[in-house]
């Protein structure tokens, strides 16, 4: 451990991600697990990307999500990035008018008072090329750190939102290094335990992991094989979009697939820069298809809902 | 007479879009109240992250009555013709009269309309206002359909000393109802404000830590970073474009200095400067010397508070060494091989559509800069060499982080392996990026930066892609007053067209644009006027009939030069002379449908002012026009020749009874004429 003095116990890796979970869900979100695939970031995760077209009217949720973006490896030696990172990740639809101080408050929880700080937001607008997503907004910054995304989606799968959700993301290892004040992020203290009583830090946990999916991500990845899964994924998604019975949810898991196997590609340096757009654009129209098929299957249950709902009634 | 007093208050507006849309708000707005005839002042506006406030004075408080009277149509006209009236006047067939007038019987509308009161007008004339308002890029919110920069919580507008009732529909259920309050700052007031004038405004505000006025915002951050500086004799690094954005993002200016850790001090000035500016939005801090100082100066959105700002400088610190660390890594990584190796990889990226890759415009710009090279007397080699090097930075990792060093960190880079003069000439070959920006002088640097700009010209001439009106997308007009500045400001004596034919050569295309040198030529009007030669000179040189309208050295002396002529008084005399001949040659060439350019029969002249005339004139066809040199006397000398055309006129008249004698007197203003006209367009100047 780097500190010299025990850690207070609510500055911790876990912890943070403890108090965020409890005050979003004190703000009435449901509280979900991460999305046990891989990701680029936690708007991949359908409760964002899905929920956020339907078919709930009402969708507020707070959850983790491990995002993974294979070029940002640095082989453990990068003592600010990452090539698998955590991002917590709020959604609310509709956005509400308290939005802002709703936000401020969970800071606050995490012992970031903003009396004590300079808040400032800036402008920062976000569109996620793959997701065919777009929105508008900031990001947050803390005493001249980044620490949120804050995103008033207007757009998800070429589809307008309506009603419009905001999305809050919180990059958390560069969040906790802040409020921990470590300089390196295999420094961070993860449990708040002290070392000689099996305390952990982050580097305990993923340096190992940083070096080996480094070495992956751009040496030993077998690009003929993610090429050919890449294929396969598309088809899937295809196939399980075109049926007379299509199923979004498993077609975007596909989506999911293709995209974090482009990333893949990405890094291995197999994708010319002519050829990047194709892959993009081909991902893009996967995530297009699943949201259509989303917000068509939502419009189905909706109506069968009020149907049944009727004949209730009737009867 | 009454103000009124409008505020919107919503989430935080980009700083970038602030000043336009305080600017459009005013305008709009008092446009509108004049239209409704309520008059009105110059309108008074403030604007910040989170409001928009605008102040009109000196309003009626109702519209003066509407008393008019319409003649319409025939009162048989078609049925289509009558509605068209009635609609138009906004009256029913009923409350139109019929009269009968010489001409038959007309339909006539009497609108006597009664001015309304400005309170009862002014809120419907807002919501319209602010639901039309256009944005640069706007957002939906909630469950609204309204668009807005962001969301709009609260409008107040306030009339004549009271609040105006009225609200703006936000679509579905969701509206705002207007009211009479701000809201102070987020963090050290969050309170509601009562508004009541424009005169008030900024006292109110500034009691809950809103400073609402722009400037004063700016003239804050302004001193107190300077006494910053000042305390440790150090001086802030001038950045109007990032004073005007944290202006922007500011409610409560209060500046605060931290330190760059003593380990980033060695990375390149530029990347230190571009890492505060551009991801942080910092000022730099310079040592007396110009030296970059290990500061920055952050704006903070607070009071001063010693604790506070201790906390603020801190982590302000932490994140700038976060950021460094990262430049550093890049800028390690892109000194680990050298550039040359880095050229393979230029083939990736394309430099514009049908015009290769970046890795053909590297390997053009070493030919072309070769060339240009031997012409202005500098090494050729390294010139090829610059050239080939000079867009391999595009590919290095800190490039990449940050492209507006790109140049810099390839001047940087090429001085680990090559001469400093190669290095120089690729930092510095996008300049003169704009007209304020400096020339290069070194003429290694002159010829890569002349080839860069003269093989973009070629390229995107040759497929089409000119600018129009105004889009430039390729910032073609800079690069040729690029081409213009360097040429011009080096002296140099160049036919640019060999350049141009060269470059279309690199692109394996037969020949260079015929488009080119008028564009060019274009640019050097815009840059003579500019430089304070009178227009009609201008025109009267750049002409593409001179055979040497491709060497802009020449054409700029010339303009010098007879702008100089004749501002003197034999200039002007040479003028009137001038004018006199040609008046004459046009009416009689007119009349004898010839033009008088034959040769004159010396033993056919008469008088002794002719004769002087003819001599003086032959003497003057027979000096040499080689060089710019020989030119410029030229045009000196005509000035002489004024003496004796004003004897000629003043003894002798052109139309004499002998047929022989009159031709060969035209023939000899004819000569006058070419002699002159050969030099420059004397028939533009403006007497």
């Amino acid at each position: 451990m780097t500190q010299s003095s025990p850690l207070d116990r609510r500055k911790s890796f876990q912890s943070i991600i403890l108090t965020l979970q409890q005050y979003w869900a004190d703000q009435g979100c449901v509280i979900l697990q991460p999305y046990d695939m891989e990701v680029g970031a936690g708007t991949f995760h359908p409760a964002t990307t899905l929920r956020s077209l339907g078919p709930d009217d009402v969708w507020n949720a707070a959850y983790v999500q491990p995002s993974r973006r294979p070029s940002d490896g640095r082989f453990g030696e990068n003592p600010n990035r990452l090539q698998h990172y955590y991002q917590f990740q709020v959604i609310m639809k509709p956005s509400p008018a308290n939005s802002q101080d709703l936000y401020l408050g969970s800071l606050k929880a995490i012992g970031l008072d903003p009396m004590d700080h300079d808040i400032r937001f800036v402008e920062d607008d976000w569109e996620s090329p793959t997701l065919g997503a777009a929105g508008l907004g900031w990001e947050v910054w803390c005493d001249g750190m980044e620490v949120s995304q804050f995103t008033y989606f207007q757009q998800v799968g070429g589809i307008d939102c309506d009603p419009v959700p905001v999305e809050l993301t919180y990059g958390l290892e560069r969040l906790v290094m802040f409020i921990q004040g470590v300089d390196n992020v295999y420094d961070l203290d993860w449990d708040g335990v002290p070392k000689d009583q099996g305390g952990k830090v982050y580097g305990d946990i993923f340096h190992g992991a940083e070096v080996d999916y480094s070495h992956h991500n751009f040496d030993r990845a077998n690009t003929e094989m993610l090429l050919q899964h890449f294929m396969d994924a598309e088809k899937e998604c295809a196939s399980l979009l075109d049926a007379d019975h299509p199923l979004p949810l498993p077609a975007y898991d596909q989506c999911m697939k293709a995209s974090h196997i482009f990333n893949l590609l990405d890094a291995r340096g197999v994708i010319s820069v002519a050829e990047r757009q194709g892959y993009i654009g081909r991902v893009r129209a996967l995530a297009k298809g699943c949201c259509e098929a989303w917000v068509a299957q939502g419009q189905q249950t909706r109506d069968s809902n009020n149907a049944r709902s009727g004949d209730a009634s009737n009867g | 007479m009454a103000e009124l007093f409008l505020e919107v208050f919503g989430e935080e507006i980009p700083a970038r879009m602030q000043v336009s849309a305080e600017q459009r708000m005013a305008e709009t707005l008092s446009k509108a109240l004049k239209d409704m005839g309520l008059g009105g002042d110059a309108p008074r506006s403030w604007s910040g992250p989170r409001r928009i406030a605008v102040s009109i004075t000196g309003l009626s408080t109702s519209q003066p009555d509407l008393n008019e009277e319409r003649r319409g149509p025939r009162a048989d006209a078609p049925e289509q013709a009558i509605q068209g009236f009635l609609k138009g006047a906004g009256i029913t067939l009923d409350e139109a009269e019929t009269r009968t007038t010489p001409k038959g019987d007309f339909l006539f509308a009497v609108i006597n309309k009664k001015g309304q009161a400005a309170k009862d007008v002014i809120p419907s004339m807002i919501s319209d206002i602010l639901s039309q308002f256009a944005w640069p890029k706007s957002m939906r919110w909630g469950r609204g359909k309204q668009r807005w920069v962001r969301p709009l919580h609260r409008i107040s507008v306030i009339f004549d000393g009271q609040a105006l009732p009225g609200s703006l529909m936000l679509g579905g259920d969701d509206r705002i109802e207007f009211g009479a309050s701000s809201f102070g700052h987020r963090m050290l007031s969050p309170q509601d404000i009562p508004l009541t004038t424009g005169a008030a405004y900024e006292a109110a505000l500034e009691e809950h830590f809103v400073v609402a006025d722009r400037q004063k915002r700016m003239d804050q951050i302004t001193t107190q970073m300077d006494a910053l500086a000042v305390a440790e004799n150090r001086i802030i690094k001038d950045d109007q474009g990032l004073l005007a954005e944290v202006t922007g993002l500011v409610e409560y200016p209060h500046p605060v200095m931290g330190a760059i850790h003593q380990d980033f001090m060695a990375l390149p000035q530029e990347i230190l400067v571009v890492s505060m500016r551009s991801h942080q939005k910092y000022f730099a801090v310079l040592e007396q010397d110009g030296q970059l100082a290990p500061r920055f100066v952050t704006i903070a959105n607070m009071t001063p508070d010693a604790d506070r700002d201790a906390i603020i400088r801190t982590g302000n610190e932490r994140v700038l060494s976060a950021r460094l660390a990262d430049a550093r890594f890049f800028w390690d990584q892109d000194r680990k091989a050298p550039l040359a190796e880095q050229m393979p990889r230029l083939q990736g990226i394309t430099f514009f559509e049908g015009l290769g890759s970046m890795s053909d415009k590297a390997n053009r710009m070493a030919q072309l800069a070769g060339v240009i090279a031997e012409k202005i007397g500098t090494d050729q080699d390294k010139a090829k060499t610059a050239g080939l090097l000079a867009k391999a930075d595009l590919v290095s990792e800190t490039v990449g982080e940050f492209p507006e060093l790109q140049g810099i960190i390839g001047g940087y880079l090429a001085a680990i392996d090559h001469e400093q003069d190669i290095a120089n000439a690729i930092t510095d070959h996008y300049r003169p990026e704009g007209p304020q920006d400096t020339v290069p002088q070194d003429l290694l640097t002159v010829a890569v930066a002349l080839a860069d700009k003269i093989d973009t010209l070629t390229g995107f001439f040759s497929i089409g892609e000119l600018p129009t009106g105004s889009k430039d997308p390729f910032a073609l007009r800079r690069a040729a007053l690029g081409v213009l500045r360097l040429v011009a400001q080096n002296n140099l004596e160049l036919n640019l067209h060999e350049f141009f034919a060269e470059a279309a050569k690199g692109y394996g295309f037969d020949k260079a644009s015929d488009a080119l040198m008028p564009f060019l030529q274009d640019r050097l009007k815009v840059w003579l006027r500019d430089q304070g030669i009178r227009h009609d000179v201008v025109s009267a040189v750049v002409r593409m009939q001179d055979p040497r309208h491709d060497d802009l050295t020449h054409v700029i002396s010339l303009a010098k030069t007879l702008a100089d002529v004749l501002a003197s008084e034999d200039g002007q005399g040479l003028m009137a002379g001038y004018r006199r001949a040609s008046n004459i040659l046009n009416a009689e060439e007119k009349k004898d449908n010839c033009r008088y350019t034959n040769a004159v029969a010396a033993d056919q002249l008469v008088g002794e002012a002719e004769k002087s005339l003819y001599q003086d004139v032959t003497s003057l066809s027979k000096q040499p026009l080689e060089s710019t040199a020989d030119v410029m006397a030229q045009i000196k000398r005509l000035g002489q020749l004024r003496a004796s055309i004003d004897a000629f006129f003043e003894t002798t008249t052109v139309n004499d009874d002998n047929p022989m004698v009159r031709v060969n007197r035209l023939n000899l203003l004819g000569q006058i004429r070419d002699l002159m006209e050969g030099l420059a367009d004397f028939s533009a100047i403006e007497g």
